[in-house]
């Protein structure tokens, strides 16, 4: 297998983590795209050095040949892969904990428990509060969601 | 620059992202334990690949451009903090851009009902 199957293939996997796996769905949303774009001047950048100067050096075998600023065009796939699968895990972990996903998405559920220091450290980091209401399906999908439908008509 | 130049390359990425915990206070950091339990497997399954891809020969690391520390699998200690550093700065970067987006009231996705406060 070339680096060229193993980037696509990378790419294939952190799609599925964030649609599928965690269901974080953050290639649907635009503040993934917007950071993504960021991330990827400062890629250019950090990986034109690493593979322009030869830090990093490359079977021509195991690569199409195209570079993009210095660097293979593989790269471009291996560093969305990473990113992506990084910022998937990232929010799936964030979404499990701080008493978000209880009092789901309600203004004023996130406002003061979600992001107040205190209802952080109460609910959101203690282990029983996580394993109970965080992480569990049920009382997202009963609690959060239903609370967001609600909300919605005001 | 001689033997630095990967580890320079880190510390200017971190250097780029780093200030954004501070100024816009992402609060990334401070969730040391949520940045450790992503950084841990990210790393993982990406190091488990390129130690493969060392082993295959598709890439290979110039001996004169690292410090010289060198790990199992043939990985220079620099790969492995690069592991940790761009995951970090992906992170920082996509919780700037939240933050930025709420206070700005502007997104209509789920994160932008964050901004509401």
């Amino acid at each position: 297998m070339t680096y060229t199957v193993a980037a696509g293939l990378a790419v294939a996997a952190a799609l599925a983590i964030d649609l599928v796996g965690l269901r974080t769905r953050l290639v649907l949303g635009r503040v993934f795209w917007l950071s993504y774009a960021i991330i990827l001047v400062f890629q250019l950048l950090a990986n034109g050095v690493l593979a322009g100067r030869g830090v990093v050096r490359y079977d021509p075998a195991a690569i199409l040949g195209p570079r993009v600023a210095g660097a293979p065009i593989e790269d471009l796939a291996y560093g969305f892969a990473l990113v992506l699968t990084t910022l998937a895990v990232w929010s799936r972990l964030g979404r499990s904990r701080l008493g978000q996903s209880r009092l789901g998405h309600s203004r004023l559920g996130r406002s003061r428990l979600g992001r107040s220091r205190l209802g952080r450290s109460r609910l959101g980091r203690s282990r029983l509060g996580r394993s109970r209401l965080g992480q569990s399906r049920l009382g997202q999908s009963r609690l959060g969601q239903s609370r967001l439908g609600q909300s919605r008509p005001e | 620059m001689g033997t630095l130049t990967y580890l320079a390359v880190l510390a200017g990425c971190l250097a780029c992202a780093l200030w954004l915990e501070p100024v816009l206070r992402v609060g990334v950091l401070r969730q040391w334990r949520r940045l450790a339990l992503t950084l841990g497997p990210v790393a993982a399954g990406f190091l488990a690949w390129d130690v493969a891809a060392v082993a295959a020969g598709h890439w290979w690391f110039d001996e004169e451009q690292v410090v010289g520390v060198w790990l199992p699998g043939g990985l220079p200690l620099e790969e492995v903090l690069f592991f940790l550093v761009i995951p970090l700065c992906a992170i920082l970067g996509f919780e700037a851009v939240r933050r930025v987006l709420a206070r700005r009231g502007a997104a209509t996705g789920p994160s932008g009902r964050r901004g509401t406060r």
